[in-house]
């Protein structure tokens, strides 16, 4: 047993504990910085409320990437539930329920859209994803003709829109609701991938689908399942988004694109677990969004801020992909 | 000619755990060719990666002609001649780039001594003229990715003579090779040992070594057992020293009760290669698929499968007519494939052992979708335990396994899954003889409890040993079928080769 620790080996300890030890770090600093206001209740809670969009949708991307795919339309996806949402109350005035079923329905088609590319004509899932990010960017600026949809907004034909956004809705986007969503959202996903076997089937799939088909796995279902989750993931969270602001602005999906790729693959080596999984993302947002968030305490101006990001990010990355040659 | 006499001395390196080479030895010189040979894991490849410069932390000296040299980089070993063709062919090859400039890449790499603009013309000619002194016939402007394995071989042992070749090392060249190709294979090495080159060989098919190699060397546990001249041993000797135990090599017969027809295929056919196939097997009984490599074997095996689609034709099992069109089908009807390509459509080296033998059989370790964990690794171990997997523990990764307790991985989760049908392709390649006795005492438990056994090989010995009937494949389709106590290796051979009219002799 003494030798097992003798042989404690720096770089397997940083892979597996490197990203809850980077945040450890930042939290630490920005506590000493900010003279602990970092570390108050207040803040604590804006960083999840903060995180909560980002990570639903980056939590759609793990499930991507679990089969071996990955689903660069999240972004486009959310700009198109958040318009069809909003428009469905403002536009049509439809109440709730029709709201989010058509808004997630077109998450849906999207996601069947993707799967469908990819398996019959054999795209690879990355350019799948990123034709279907232009095209459903287009289609939702398109749909709502390149303006915000908002409540009172002036219609082509001069007349104003008469619908209105019900509160219960706009609750879905406040603080405690939106986390307690996230929260659920990332333990459903989860329990769903760990415990269940079409979880276990994702992986396999994932891992060698040659394997898994000569195994009798049916990839074709679950790569189609999981863009289905995906889109339906990335939909949720941009109704989550049209909850908060209480409008849908066309193109404002795009912006939560590279931040939840980032946390996902940030979230591959969260304790050691070398592939995409549900905790791991949720620690990788975490990082990211408290980042920004510290950042804008100790007053970095926002014309700076990504630089900082994108170094935080490529020295977690370097943790995750830095193995000791042997 | 140019001396060239390399001696490796008390050779050891270590990997997190093993010592995958302890005071290991090995000479080769100029004109020979130099069997280096071992079960798997005996420390072969390793002692081969040392000597190429792919391994940097090994201790030991090594001389050539007398003199003490330090290999610690490729670059290394490339300036003093020693090239190296690794059995996975693909992986030092660059598809979409042409036969000459795949040839040539190390000159167009290292000898362009400050020259930005390749002169084509040049490559092409000096291409040609290294094929030319192999005696190879290849056309220089194909595309790589167009060459049959065998002419793959062709080009990187063309690009390693390119340059000023001592010592070429071949690692199991021979084992995606066809008897006629392999020969091919060997008049080049013989040449090439013939113009002063010193060779070695490695490889697990003995006979070849035999009739191929001078000099031998035998590994075993990362250590040198002997060498010696291959003049002065023989077969059976080699594989003691191999296995440090003497070995039967004939491969008991497993006999079972052979009962009702089980499995029987009517004028099956596919799209490119299987045309109008007709086949049983009984329940209890071991039938071998022979025939040379592209013969259809695989495809066959697939198409049973549904794994490839087919054209027409019936599958009928137990007496029934059942519809296979695609593995998830075939599972459900209880048939079982270990495929030839184990590491690419075997296992999932990246997942654990236990994950790796529950996967086709999930269905029995959970309830209402949720994953009965507990069960799943008890099974496992238990699975383990039974067909004797050499692994640390049940988590271990099946990459970190070696190559025959990989495949015992993959019949294990067949055995799990609880199959009736067992379609096998190619199992024993390069697996080492103690798990290849292992694979057959399998395969022969299997047969007593009743399922059935399809066994696909070009190892015709194999066939004949462990099989009760054998159908012989040719360009897609069965050309003969034969009992296998009546047919000899000779039958066999000249029904796969496309003979059609075999006189036994009595």
């Amino acid at each position: 047993m003494k030798d097992r620790f003798k042989k404690f080996n720096f770089f397997e300890f940083l892979y597996n504990y490197g990203t809850v030890f980077t945040i450890f770090i930042m939290f630490g600093f920005f506590a000493v910085v900010t003279n602990g206001r970092f570390l108050q209740s207040g803040n604590l809670i804006n960083i999840l409320r903060a995180m909560s969009i980002v990570t639903i949708i980056s939590t759609g991307v793990t499930i991507s990437l679990v089969v071996g795919g990955f689903d660069l339309s999240v972004g486009s996806v959310a700009s198109m539930t958040m318009a069809i949402g909003i428009a469905m109350f403002v536009w049509y005035d439809q109440n709730i329920i029709v709201a989010i079923v058509a808004a997630l329905l077109a998450a849906v088609v999207i996601g069947l859209v993707n799967s469908f590319m990819i398996i019959k004509f054999n795209i690879p899932d990355m350019l799948t994803t990123l034709s279907a990010m232009f095209i459903f960017n287009g289609v939702s600026t398109t749909f709502s003709k390149g303006k915000i949809i908002s409540q009172n907004m002036i219609m082509s034909d001069g007349s104003t829109s008469t619908g209105l956004i019900p509160q219960v809705f706009r609750n879905f986007g406040s603080v405690p609701q939106i986390i307690i969503i996230m929260a659920a959202l990332v333990i459903v996903v989860h329990i769903f991938l760990t415990f269940t076997k079409h979880g276990r089937y994702m992986y396999v799939v994932g891992g060698n689908p040659e394997a898994a088909r000569l195994s009798g796995v049916n990839v074709h279902k679950y790569k189609t399942i999981a863009y289905i989750f995906s889109a339906m993931l990335a939909g949720i969270g941009g109704l989550l988004l049209a909850a908060r602001i209480g409008q849908a602005n066309p193109s404002a999906g795009a912006g939560y694109l590279m931040e939840s790729v980032a946390a996902a693959f940030i979230g591959f080596s969260f304790l050691g677990a070398g592939k995409p999984n549900a905790i791991g993302t949720f620690v990788g947002a975490l990082m990211m969004v408290s980042l920004s968030n510290g950042l804008v305490m100790i007053s970095v101006p926002y014309y700076s801020m990504d630089i900082i990001k994108g170094v935080v990010l490529v020295l977690a990355l370097a943790l995750t992909y830095y193995r000791k040659k042997d | 000619m140019n001396n060239f006499e390399l001696s490796m001395r008390n050779i050891t390196i270590e990997f997190p755990g093993v010592k995958a080479l302890n005071e290991a030895k090995l000479d080769v010189r100029h004109g020979e060719i130099h069997a280096l040979i071992g079960a798997n894991g005996a420390g072969k490849s390793t002692m081969m990666k040392v000597l190429s410069g792919s391994y940097t932390h090994w201790t030991g000296d090594m001389f050539l002609n007398g003199e003490h040299i330090n290999i610690r980089s490729v670059k290394d070993a490339k300036s003093l001649g020693i090239e190296t063709v690794y059995q996975e062919v693909d992986v030092a090859l660059i598809p979409y780039l042409s036969v000459a400039e795949n040839i040539m890449i190390d000159e167009m790499i290292m000898d362009m001594h400050g020259k930005h603009f390749v002169n084509w013309k040049e490559i092409s000619n000096k291409a040609k003229a290294v094929l030319k002194k192999l005696n190879v016939n290849l056309r220089v402007n194909k595309k790589v990715e167009h060459c049959t394995l065998a002419e793959k071989q062709m080009v990187l042992i063309a690009r390693s003579i390119s340059r000023n070749c001592k010592l070429l090392i071949l690692d199991e060249p021979t084992a995606p090779l066809s008897n006629k190709e392999a020969d091919e294979l060997f008049r080049i090495v013989k040449d090439l040992r013939d113009q002063g080159v010193a060779i070695v060989f490695i490889s697990h098919r003995l006979p070849e070594i035999f009739s191929l190699c001078d000099h031998i060397t035998i590994m075993r546990d990362g250590k040198h057992i002997v060498d010696m001249l291959i003049k002065d041993t023989n077969q059976k000797q080699v594989v003691e020293f191999m296995l440090g135990r003497s070995f039967e090599e004939n491969y008991p017969k497993y006999e079972a009760e052979i009962g009702d027809i089980a499995f029987e295929v009517v004028s099956l056919s596919d799209r490119k290669m299987l045309k109008d196939i007709s086949m049983h097997v009984r329940k209890g009984e071991i039938v071998g698929i022979a025939g040379l490599v592209g013969a259809g074997k695989t495809e066959l095996c697939k198409a049973l499968f549904g794994a490839e689609s087919i054209l027409s034709g019936q599958i009928k099992k137990d007496g029934q007519v059942i519809s296979i069109k695609n593995p998830t089908q075939a599972v459900r009807h209880k048939l079982a494939l270990v495929p030839e390509e184990r590491r690419k459509e075997g296992v999932l080296v990246a997942e654990s052992v236990y994950k790796n033998l529950t996967l086709p059989s999930i269905q029995q370790f959970s309830k209402y979708m949720f994953m009965l964990l507990s069960k799943e690794r008890k099974v496992a171990k238990e699975m383990i335990h039974d067909l004797g997997i050499k692994t640390p523990t049940e988590n271990q990764k099946v990459k970190n396994l070696s190559g025959g307790n990989q495949q015992k991985v993959v019949v294990g989760k067949w055995l799990i899954a609880d199959a009736d049908l067992y379609i096998f392709d190619e199992p024993t390649k390069g697996v080492d003889v103690g798990a290849k006795k292992d694979i057959f005492e399998l395969i022969g438990r299997l047969v007593n409890q009743g399922k059935s056994v399809i066994y696909a090989s070009c190892e015709n010995a194999e066939l004949l040993s462990i099989t009760d009937r054998i159908y012989v494949m040719y360009d897609g389709r069965i050309v003969q079928e034969v009992k296998t106590k009546d047919a000899s290796e000779d039958e066999i051979l000249y029904y796969s080769a496309g003979g059609n009219n075999y006189e036994r002799q009595i």
